[in-house]
């Protein structure tokens, strides 16, 4: 007979209780130890056959393997490029975008107003009708930036001779790219495309992002992992709140800029900008995430979530152990505060790439960190600290390098296990902004939002599939037919 | 419509405190708009751009906090920019620290909150119940599954893993088990002692146990093994481990196993498990006593199984060991035999513990011949409408066909209360048998129930002029939270005649219609 028996029938035992609380009652009655669990069903009913596949040591292993790649990434910006020089398969008529895969038929306000604008910026077209027109004929190819190493907030848009930073895996191999950061109010991530914001657009690609490379270059790169980590400890999670990051990284950069070649107005310019905006540093926290999460995708046999992304009309999400594929449901409205003369009516469904940060474990995971904005989900420390609790929940490791002061220093939840969103019903939670439901507008409000259940249960069913078909449970062709 | 401008020279806020505030003070009457901002230009721009712009706002710098208020009248402007500044400047009462010990949302946060936790108990709808389990499992962590509904494939798989795991995996739809000294599922309130038993039937797991305690002595543990353990598939996985662990269990002295007849190999591999385990053994498989096998002592029903137990584990001789009041209760039950009709044939069992109600029809049967029943003891005996009784009928009213949908009649008794008086007015029966089966996790009182209902059943065959006796096997132990006494009393008041063993009831009823 094993130890653990003999050891059982030795001592009363402690009790986990899963299910009917009227045996945890009637235990506590008898003076037992019983420790309560507040389950609640799957949002799927699994499969029969595939009910292993919730505790498979491989998956498990899998999981524990792309958790890894994703906290041990170590993401550094290098330098600053034209965006259709270096992110791969853009072409001269690319548009890249925030989200899963749309069309311009099914763009929400702000996207349209981020392609128009984009139009303008690259003198496709002289007047906004003229880029209306030329976008509905189909005049640039749109594409996710997810599906080009990119990302970008809000709108996300991207278009060839734009600026992007390049940020590599120094553990690895991978390398990402975002935009910059306009700042807030009118700004084109939002949907605006007024002259002025094309001219701010100009004047980055003019002056700001070549300095910004110059000085990253002279400093041989900057370690945005670092600096998140700092940030997470100063109060920022690096989503929603980014004002630590940007000082940090307004520190790091401002030596290796007053070194640079060029008019001190200039260099004066580009300090003011960065300084006068607390989000500057969101873009830089968006591609250290996405160099992380794509350093965790395409293991074999993954349920690990590595993309959480918005086009403002649908949320797509993509496994790990998935390939490339999108599973999409309808974008949720964000509940939140508002800027003076919003509200809720004025709000466009949730919309950006930025839940990557998400996907990387801080952002709304780190919520229990950032205790300045906890009245976006409602109220005191105590909610945000239940938000990072709950978000335990859902994720396969605790972070090595992102810590929450609060929790003594416990590490951020990350690494998404889509089998245990479905298994526990609990949604990751983003913090993100919100953006005018029209073109132009901008920024209304920030808030908390969770992704649509289909995207979990659609791509629950497809691993599910997968699975049997690996384990000879199910004939290759029958998921020919319905994947 | 006004508008008024407020500002605080360098007074640095949050964003987000000023939105919140903003959000209050927006919800106030003739207010049409409250703006609370830092000086930053783009802020400026904003509220020149939502006409609200004053010329003092030429002079702000980024450090200054902007109040803005859009309202009905002067007054109300002025007396909202006083509310923000008081909304501001107030500071928040102390709270507790804040709290961090949430419920766990999953087993496996639990499991890392309860590392020493050496037992999960699982009760989830069946479909789900198998990946409970196996977490369970995988971390180390013995299992007592209530579910059932669980496809029998992943009982053997589960199976096999706990016992490569050295782990028992009790269940699934295990409804009782006892381990030193802890009731998991429903158990009575039974003393400790010198007997172990194995079961694969819940209420017979529970019969065993009280009737140990009755009997003077107690029970070490009882290990649930779930009811399809004994299954040629699952081939007795966790009987035969029960066996092995009580077999070196330093506190048991004599083993007790009990099951349905279960599959004829399988009963071989218990039985010669059992002879070799150098105890003292005594099985009931009820209703199919198995053939005699040396060192093994074989039971024709639960409670002869407890009697021989107690016998062998205290060396008490079996003519001591017998309930009390036998004599008196006769005696009641020939009078009411006696005010019987011609016409009184039948008798009906409203069962709730399945095991219970199996047992009541094996012993029945060779008496009083054929019973139907959802739960028959020969296929052609089953009932064509399980919500209607021919002839002789015991129904397991714990079955899924009543239970679906309504609570199990262990915990509220409505579903057998209906029943009670439906067969109350047939003017064929002869008795009615019910179970009560006390302890924890059973219903907190249910005589209080059922009394009543006893009572007005047989006032309503007394009104057609039938006497209409009701028998009652009350499972559980004086020390039960139910208080066994009162229960008895309750019933007895109604008019049954209450006997805490359920062979017993079986026999006296057969004396009705023999």
């Amino acid at each position: 007979m094993s130890d653990k028996i003999r050891e059982l029938l030795e001592n009363t035992p402690e009790v986990v209780n899963v299910g009917l609380e009227l045996f945890a009652r009637a235990m506590r009655e008898q003076g037992g130890h019983v420790h309560s669990v507040e389950w609640k069903p799957p949002l799927v009913e699994p499969n029969k056959q595939a009910l292993a596949l919730f505790n498979d040591p491989t998956i498990a292993a899998a999981n524990q393997e792309a958790v890894t790649r994703m906290m041990r990434a170590q993401p550094v910006i290098i330098g600053v490029a034209r965006a259709r020089d270096v992110i791969p398969g853009m072409s001269d008529r690319t548009f890249l975008h925030a989200g899963p895969p749309i069309d311009w038929q099914h763009a929400s306000g702000p996207l349209r107003g981020a392609l128009i604008g984009a139009m303008l910026f690259e003198e496709f077209a002289n007047t906004p009708e003229e880029a209306v027109r030329k976008l509905e004929s189909g005049f640039v190819e749109l594409a996710p930036n997810h599906e080009h190493n990119a990302v970008g907030p809000m709108a996300g848009v991207i278009s060839p001779s734009m600026p992007v930073y390049i940020a590599v895996n120094a553990a690895g191999e991978n390398r990402a790219y975002t935009n910059f950061n306009e700042g807030i109010g009118k700004v084109m991530r939002m949907g605006a495309y007024a002259p002025e914001v094309i001219d701010r657009l100009r004047w980055m690609s003019r002056v700001l992002a070549p300095l910004i490379g110059q000085a990253l270059q002279r400093s041989g790169g900057i370690d945005l992992r670092n600096i998140i980590a700092q940030a997470l400890q100063m109060g920022d999670e690096c989503h929603n709140r980014n004002k630590a990051a940007t000082s940090l990284f307004y520190r790091e950069i401002a030596p290796y800029l007053v070194e640079c070649d060029a008019p001190a107005s200039n260099i004066a310019a580009v300090l003011r900008f960065i300084h006068s905006n607390d989000h500057f540093f969101v873009n830089l926290a968006m591609v250290a995430a996405k160099v992380m999460a794509d350093a965790a995708h395409g293991i074999p046999g993954s349920s690990l979530v590595t993309t959480l992304s918005r086009n403002g009309t649908e949320f797509g999400i993509r496994i790990s152990g998935l390939g490339d594929r999108w599973f999409i449901g309808p974008a949720n409205v964000p509940r939140g505060l508002y800027f003076p003369g919003f509200g809720p009516d004025d709000a466009n469904p949730d919309i950006g790439d930025s839940a990557i940060t998400e996907t990387a474990g801080f952002g709304g995971f780190a919520l229990a960190g950032a205790p300045a904005i906890v009245q976006f989900i409602g109220g005191t420390p105590a909610d945000a600290v239940r938000a990072t609790l709950e978000m335990y929940e859902i994720t396969v490791a605790e972070h090595e390098v992102f810590r929450i002061p609060s929790l003594d220093f416990r590490g951020t939840p990350v690494g998404i296990d889509l089998r245990a969103v479905i298994r526990s019903g609990i949604l990751p939670v983003i913090d993100t902004g919100i953006a005018h439901r029209e073109p132009g507008i901008g920024q209304v409000g920030a808030g908390i939002v969770r992704p649509p259940v289909r995207c979990f249960t659609e791509a629950y069913r497809t691993f599910e599939q997968q699975y049997l078909v690996q384990r000879g449970a199910l004939p290759t062709s029958q998921t020919r037919r319905t994947i | 419509m006004v508008v008024r401008v407020h500002v605080e020279p360098n007074a640095y806020f949050d964003s987000v405190a000023l939105m919140a505030v903003a959000a209050a003070v927006n919800r106030e009457p003739g207010v049409e708009l409250a703006a609370l901002l830092m000086g930053t230009s783009p802020n400026l721009e904003l509220l020149r751009d939502s006409g609200m712009w004053d010329a003092c706002l030429e002079e702000v710098s980024p450090n200054d906090l902007v109040i803005a208020v859009r309202a009905s009248d002067e007054v109300t402007a002025t007396a909202a920019i006083e509310q923000v500044l008081q909304r501001l400047r107030a500071t928040t009462p102390v709270r507790q620290p804040v709290d961090t010990s949430a419920v766990p949302r999953t087993l496996r946060s639990a499991l890392r909150a309860a590392p020493q936790a050496r037992i999960v108990a699982i009760s989830v709808p069946g479909p789900y119940a198998p990946i409970e389990a196996e977490e369970a499992l995988r971390s180390g962590r013995h299992v007592f599954l209530f579910s059932d509904n669980v496809p029998l494939s992943e009982e053997v798989r589960l199976k096999r893993l706990a016992q490569d795991l050295g782990l028992l995996l009790m269940g699934p739809d295990c409804g009782t088990a006892f381990i030193s000294g802890l009731g998991l599922g429903f158990m009575n309130a039974v003393r400790r002692g010198p007997i172990g038993i194995v079961a694969a039937a819940g209420t017979g797991l529970q019969q065993v146990a009280s009737l140990v305690d009755w009997f003077g002595s107690g029970i070490s543990h009882g290990i649930g093994t779930g009811g399809r353990d004994l299954d040629e598939h699952v081939g007795g996985v966790t009987m035969l481990a029960g066996i092995d662990a009580l077999a070196a269990d330093s506190a048991t002295e004599v083993l007790i196993l009990v099951s349905k007849p279960p599959a004829p190999q399988v009963a071989q591999r218990v039985l010669q498990h059992a002879a070799q385990c150098g105890k003292p053994v005594v099985v009931c498989f009820v209703g199919r006593p198995p053939e005699p096998i040396e060192n093994v002592r074989i039971a024709g029903n639960l409670t002869e199984a407890a009697r021989l137990a107690v016998h062998l584990a205290t060396g008490r001789p079996l003519e001591d060991l017998e309930l009390p009041g036998h004599d008196e209760l006769a005696a009641r039950l020939a009078a009411q035999r006696a005010a019987l009709r011609p016409g009184q044939r039948f008798l009906r069992g409203l069962y709730s513990g399945g095991t219970l109600c199996d047992e009541a029809m094996q012993i029945l049967a060779p008496r009083i011949g054929d019973i139907r029943s959802n739960v028959p003891l020969r296929a052609d005996l089953r009932l064509t409408d399980p919500h209607r009784s021919q002839e002789h009928t015991f129904v397991d009213l714990g079955s899924d066909e009543f239970t679906v949908g309504r609570p199990h009649p262990m915990i509220d008794q409505t579903i057998r209360i209906e029943r009670l008086l439906r067969e109350a007015t047939d003017p064929t029966v002869a008795g009615i048998v019910l179970d009560v089966v006390l302890g924890y996790g059973a219903a907190a009182d249910p005589a209080a129930d059922l009394a009543p209902a006893i009572q007005e059943a047989r006032r309503s065959a007394e009104r057609e002029g039938r006497s209409l006796p009701v028998i009652v096997a009350l499972v559980g132990t004086r020390s039960d939270p139910q208080d066994y006494e009162r229960q008895r009393r309750a019933l007895e008041a109604a008019g049954a005649i209450v006997v805490p063993s359920n062979a017993w009831a079986a026999e006296l009823a057969a004396q009705l219609v023999a």
